[in-house]
């Protein structure tokens, strides 16, 4: 890198518009072309030499950043009066302007009105230095407190879940001793030396006290009844720097959560373990790989089960199955590699679904809502080749439900889910694919029955896409993706008034702490089980409205919950 | 050396022209001015090792001196020059005397400088014929007739003057590459060497010419094949490209006025100036001549790994004989003192100088200063102050909490405490603890020094003289009763700099804290009072570090000026100034048996300095950049340091040898320290680490034969991660101290940047 960098250091010199900048700034005119190129050099120079000295007390200040004080300092050194009035500020923003060819970068100061400051109130006075004691190590072991960074970062994490292969081939010992330097203890070094041959030595997931009590909290938060403090509990999942260690645990409560919670059809818990996944997703730190095997079918659960509600017919959990498609197709995004190949596994299992759906009339309206979402949710690619071609089929089955005799209100609702569902997502696809114009006829021979609402929803799309470009030419782009609405509709408590009973949610044992590793999913549920009682906040048995604006999903997206009569 | 004697002559004969231009009346500032460059030429040959050095040295900080116009400190270090003088021959009696006349005149130096320049660049033509091969007499000639100038420009220019055809001077380098890529394997290594000191002159004497152009294209050309090491001095030379530059530059002058030393195998260097004979390379054996000393010693040629973990210094390594004086490394015998173990309150006898009536002592302290350690200083060589009462209770207190210690090794790691500066915003500077850890002191970049209390005793003041007044002083408890109880806080700000304060030290008996500042003084602080007692003036110059004696009453400063500096507190002046180093001195530290004074410095050297006589004893060069930290083992033995490219050196005092290389840290390495005993080492950076070394293992590792300790050849072991114990990782707050209590617990400190 030295010899990449060392021909520029030679030829680094000041332009010399600069110098002609600084001399009309200070009233001479006309600079001959020469005395701008003798004093750009002696300028550069100099300034070279400034910035070696304030440099020096850079470092003897013990800082990484060269502040205005260290020029002034290192002016005092020369002799030189300091510029006085500079103080350091975070960074200085040069503004750029160009015009007559002259490209000009300045620093904007601005007229200040005394008596503007004179009337601000003060500021506040900073804190005062204080000191304050913590463990960095105890007999060499790094304690996991707040004081001290996260005992794992994510390449670490990442290591110790591929090291097992490594670790049989002696060669690459070493290297995986040095990464291991921070916070291993020696006893721990050495046991890996010893195992040279042996696996991996079995990783114990012990819990401190405090983990345990945070997981007991974290955990207890997330799926119970005030909101605030869910909030709080996601974004501590979303943020804390720290979670690696309880990251089996709460993996383990989610996928057994959601296993027991959609046989119970309990909506609300469902929601709240696909929040508390979109945390794990949004925290930087956690390196999620090694527990996709669980998060995931818990997430396509989610989308395609036949029921997850108690009263298909009221409940909005399509809701949840549009907002699980859409952490599916995230997850996809994130972790899909030529290895795990996550992407085309899962649209071939939604296929697959899909194909079943197909084949059999019977299968439900929610089943196939769940496979439509989570397909389309994969991207325009995925629509164009296994969404457009069954419109034709699609449409006909729907036109069956809605046209043909009443069989039940749900299948109608669902159809019309289907419906809209399939209406927004193909119009936009298709806006982009077809050429104009939008002939209903057309359409209607392509997509039968669909086709004339779809005609409709790509004239709309094209308006809007044009819009679009409008605005991206003025301004900034603009993200004009809905933002994800989840819309609970509770049980019909509203209708009936009368109070809502508390709901009882079935923790499996497994969940308790410190406990083995759960057996495999299908195993029925273990004998002993937790029951956390969910008092349900809404006394209030009338008809009103809940709002929650949940800072979810660490403050980026706001969710609205909506709790609809 | 074969290749600097045959300056010998023409020193005689140098002399006495200096004597007669001294004396014809054309300006005293002459023979000022051309005495600097015959003594870095020639000195060597005339005196003993040390003291030619010393006076080059002396010089060397003479001219800085004045040229920054800091008459005051001028007559200072004349003054102490001529004391040391006096012995010596006449150049130093001469600068000094010239000296005295020309500090007058030197603010009309300045605007001779122009035309005398030309008048040198006229003068050159016709030396430049008289410059024969092998023996610089041009240059020398040149140099005295150039004198009339002032004396950094002077000492550069005689340097330069002598110019070949500048578009040669690729060929001539191309030449000597190709050359010593042709040699034998085992030369070659060595014979690189050359290539960087000779690639700067050769590059210096373009630009001094005026060949602007071709000084870069030759920069552009060459500046790639030297060591990555260099590349911060590349990067001062590369922005040096005319010759208005040359004048003040420091980096240039110490390529001037040190000769940058190389070490070469006999063969090796036979190899050298053969082809160099052969080809008639004036131009560049004339460099060799004029500019480097080269040390030659018998053997085998040394091995790359082996040069290059010598190198990297601002002038080449320490000459070998330059590590030749004896060290008295081993500790003091510590003052005897009955321990009482029932009845604390008992006087403590101090019966020093009585060893051989001894009974023998329970703890560790008592049976080791039994017998004199034959490698310890006299117990008198310097005067020390006497131990007072109250000494001697901290001493039996030392020894209690000795016996308690932790004893540590690679399976029993030290805990670490962690203080953590909070709201500092980027102003922490410099941390110290007291060696009972009862305090620690902050220094900040708002000139503030604060103080806490760490222990819950807090720190109180002593009573205004008017309330001392009435204490009855005859009561058991005075020392409380002085004490305002009103006071009591856990900490207290001292306010007196005017510039960030870099260095803090508290002394042995925790009465005093020094501080060092931005603003050229060290300052003393009662911590009785809590109030400035002294203001140490006489660095003028940014003091980077300070740091008190282990037995007190003496410290040590450096700072920006080069010179180091050793006060006794009751004193205003400093008792001994050690003046050598070519950059900053970045941070000081004193030897356990206080007869020795280490200096770390930004032209990546360590120096070690013997109070006593004020000689440098020890040039050890390694470090590849500023030296931001040093610590010596209990026993005084070891000496490690750390540096801004990350790496910790460990060095053998006595032998004045490289023993080991620590590398792990990404960044620099502000703290090091010692265990108690000796046996691991922390280091703590600005990469937001400590980690602890084994070193009881790194000094083990290490086979000192006879040869290698002869020829300081030594063979590092390669792999420094088996002596990682352990790294442990702050949260984004830069480790700037380290230190161990009496039981071995580790206190870190840091200030948080979030």
């Amino acid at each position: 890198m030295a010899e990449e960098r060392r021909p520029k250091q030679c030829t680094v010199v000041l332009p010399t518009e600069s110098m002609k900048a600084m001399a009309e700034s200070i009233g001479v005119g006309q600079l001959q072309e020469e005395s701008c190129a003798a004093l750009s050099e002696e300028v550069s120079y100099r300034i070279k030499e400034i910035a070696q000295d304030a440099l020096k007390f850079m470092h003897h200040g013990k800082r990484c950043k060269l502040t205005t004080s260290d020029i002034d300092y290192a002016l005092k050194l020369k002799n030189v009066e300091p510029l006085y009035g500079f103080q350091s500020q975070e960074f200085i923003p040069f503004r750029f302007a160009s015009g007559g060819g002259r490209e000009l970068h300045f620093y904007e100061e601005k007229e200040v009105d005394l008596s503007d400051i004179i009337n601000t109130p003060l500021p506040r006075v900073p804190l005062d230095v204080s000191l304050k004691a913590h463990w960095l190590s105890i007999e060499g072991v790094q304690p996991a407190i707040p004081e001290n960074p996260p005992p794992a970062p994510k390449e670490q994490q990442k290591t110790e879940s591929t090291e097992p292969l490594k670790a049989v081939k002696p060669g690459q010992e070493e290297e995986g001793s040095t990464q291991k330097g921070q916070g291993a203890t020696s006893a721990e070094a050495k046991g890996k030396k010893d195992g040279l041959m042996r696996m991996k030595p079995r990783s114990t997931h012990e819990l401190s006290v405090e983990q345990q009590l945070y997981y007991k909290e974290i955990t207890e938060a997330c799926v119970g009844s005030c909101e605030a403090k869910r909030a709080e509990a996601l974004q501590s999942i979303a943020t804390d720097p720290g979670l690696y260690q309880m990251l089996p645990r709460f993996s383990t409560f989610i996928s057994e959560g959601v296993r027991v919670n959609v046989v119970q059809n309990n909506l609300a818990l469902l929601i709240y373990l696909m929040r508390m996944v979109k945390a794990l997703m949004d925290n930087p730190t956690l390196y999620l790989e090694k527990y996709l095997h669980e998060l995931i079918p818990a997430v396509v659960t989610c989308i395609v089960s036949k029921q997850l509600c108690l009263r298909p017919d009221v409940d909005n959990h399509w809701a949840l199955r549009d907002f699980a498609a859409r952490l599916m197709a995230q997850s996809c995004k994130t972790f899909s590699t030529t290895t795990n190949n996550i992407q085309s596994r899962i649209t071939k299992t939604f296929t697959k679904v899909y194909n079943n759906c197909w084949l059999d009339d019977k299968t439900q309206w929610t089943t196939r809502y769940g496979c439509i979402a989570g397909l389309s949710e994969l991207g325009p690619d995925v629509i164009k080749t296994l969404i457009l071609p069954r419109l034709t089929v699609e449409g006909a089955r729907i036109k069956a439900v809605s046209d043909g005799p009443v069989v039940s209100n749900i299948d109608k609702i669902g159809a019309d889910h289907v419906q809209n569902l399939l209406l927004k997502h193909c119009a936009s696809v298709i806006a982009k694919a077809c050429p104009l114009p939008d002939n209903v006829e057309q359409y209607r021979a392509d997509y039968g029955y669909l086709g004339p609402m779809l005609c409709s929803h790509v004239v709309k799309a094209r308006a809007q896409a044009a819009l679009q470009a409008q605005q991206v030419n003025r301004t900034t782009l603009t993200i004009t993706q809905p933002r994800p609405t989840l819309t609970v509709s509770q049980s019909g408590i509203g209708g009936s008034g009368g109070s809502r009973t508390p709901s009882i949610i079935k923790v499996p044992s497994s969940l308790t702490l410190m406990s083995t590793r759960p057996g495999t999913p299908t195993q029925p549920s273990p004998p002993a089980t937790k029951y956390i009682v969910m008092a349900t906040s809404s006394g209030s048995s009338s008809t009103q409205q809940v709002l929650w604006t949940a800072v979810l999903l660490g403050g980026i997206q706001k969710i609205a919950l909506f709790v609809n009569p | 050396m074969a290749a600097v004697q045959d300056g010998q002559l023409n020193m005689e004969v140098e002399k006495d022209i200096k004597t007669e231009i001294t004396n014809d009346g054309s300006g005293n500032i002459n023979a000022n001015s051309s005495s600097p460059g015959s003594t870095s030429s020639g000195g060597k040959s005339k005196s003993p090792a040390g003291s030619g050095e010393d006076q080059q040295t002396l010089l060397a900080v003479l001219q800085f001196l004045k040229r920054n116009k800091l008459t005051e400190s001028v007559d200072i270090l004349r003054r102490e020059a001529g004391l040391s003088a006096d012995a010596d021959d006449s150049p130093v009696s001469d600068s000094a005397g010239a000296g005295s006349g020309g500090v007058p005149n030197v603010s009309a130096d300045g605007g001779d400088a122009n035309s005398l320049l030309s008048r040198v660049s006229i003068a050159t033509p016709s030396i430049e014929t008289s410059s024969g091969f092998g023996c610089g007499s041009g240059g020398r000639a040149c140099r005295l007739q150039c004198g009339e100038d002032q004396p950094d420009v002077n000492v550069v220019l005689s340097a330069y003057s002598q110019q070949g055809d500048p578009v040669l001077y690729p060929l001539y380098y191309n030449g000597l590459k190709k050359f010593i890529e042709s040699v034998l394997d085992c030369h070659r290594a060595e014979l690189s060497q050359v290539f960087y000191p000779l690639f700067v002159h050769m590059y210096l004497e373009l630009v001094y010419n005026n060949h602007e152009n071709e000084a870069k294209q030759f920069f552009e050309k060459f500046s790639g094949d030297q060591e990555c090491y260099y590349e911060e001095d590349l990067r001062i030379l590369s922005s040096m490209s005319k010759k208005e530059h040359m004048k003040g530059n420091e980096t240039m002058l110490d390529f001037r006025t040190s000769k940058f030393v190389l070490r070469i195998s006999r063969d090796s260097y036979q190899l050298l100036k053969r082809h160099l004979q052969e080809r008639q390379n004036n131009q560049i054996w004339n460099i060799i001549q004029e500019h480097l000393y080269i040390d030659i010693f018998d053997g085998m040629p040394r091995s790359k790994s082996q040069i290059d973990a010598m190198s990297g210094s601002l002038a080449g390594e320490g000459k070998r004989d330059a590590n030749k004086a004896k060290v008295f490394y081993g500790l003091l015998k510590e003052p005897e003192i009955e321990v009482p173990l029932d009845d604390e309150d008992e006087e403590a006898e101090n019966e020093e100088g009585k060893p051989k009536k001894k009974k023998p002592k329970k703890d560790s302290m008592g049976s080791k200063s039994k017998k004199q350690d034959p490698n310890a200083p006299q117990q008198t060589r310097i005067p020390l102050p006497e131990l007072k009462d109250s000494d001697k209770l901290d001493k039996i207190m030392n020894m209690k909490e000795a016996t308690k210690k932790i004893r540590l090794s690679p399976d029993n790691l030290p805990s670490i405490c962690f203080y953590s500066f909070l709201n500092a915003y980027q102003g922490l500077t410099a941390v110290d603890f007291t060696d009972d850890s009862s305090l620690i002191a902050g220094g900040f970049a708002d000139s503030t020094v604060r103080v806490w209390s760490v222990t819950p005793k807090k720190l109180r003041r002593v009573k205004s003289a008017a309330d001392l007044s009435n204490i009855d002083k005859e009561s058991d408890d005075v020392l409380e009763r002085i004490m305002d109880e009103k006071t009591a806080s856990e900490s207290k700000i001292l306010y007196g700099h005017s510039g960030p304060v870099y260095g803090i030290s508290f002394s042995p008996d925790r009465n005093y804290l020094l501080s060092s500042s931005e603003d050229g003084t060290v300052r003393l602080w009662s911590l009785q009072t809590f109030t400035c007692l002294v203001g140490y003036k006489g660095h003028n110059y940014p003091v980077w570090d300070t740091q008190f004696s282990p037995y007190g009453y003496y410290f040590i400063s450096g700072g920006h000026d080069r010179v180091a500096r050793l006060w006794a507190t009751d004193h205003y002046q400093p008792l001994r100034m050690f003046a050598g180093h070519l950059a900053d001195i970045t941070c000081t530290l004193f030897h356990p048996n206080s007869n020795y004074v280490a200096t770390g410095s930004a032209d990546r050297t360590i120096r070690l300095w013997d109070v006593l006589t004020g000689n440098c004893v020890r040039i050890l060069t390694g470090h590849k950049g500023p030296i931001h930290s040093l610590a010596f083992s209990p026993n005084g033995k070891f000496m490690a340091s750390g540096a801004t490219d990350g790496r910790v050196l460990l060095w053998d005092v006595g032998h004045g040898l490289m023993v080991g290389e620590l590398k792990g840290h990404s960044d620099t390495i502000y703290a090091l320290k010692f265990s108690r005993d000796g046996e691991i080492l922390a280091s703590g950076s600005m990469d937001n680490t400590v980690k602890l070394w084994d070193t009881l293992k790194a000094f083990d590792d290490v086979e000192l034969d006879d040869f290698t300790a002869a020829t300081g050849h030594i063979h590092l072991p390669e792999n420094s991660q088996e002596l990682l114990l352990g790294t442990y990782m702050t949260k984004s707050t830069p480790v700037i101290h380290l230190h161990f209590t009496r039981r071995n617990l580790l206190l870190a400190a840091g200030a948080y940047n979030p």
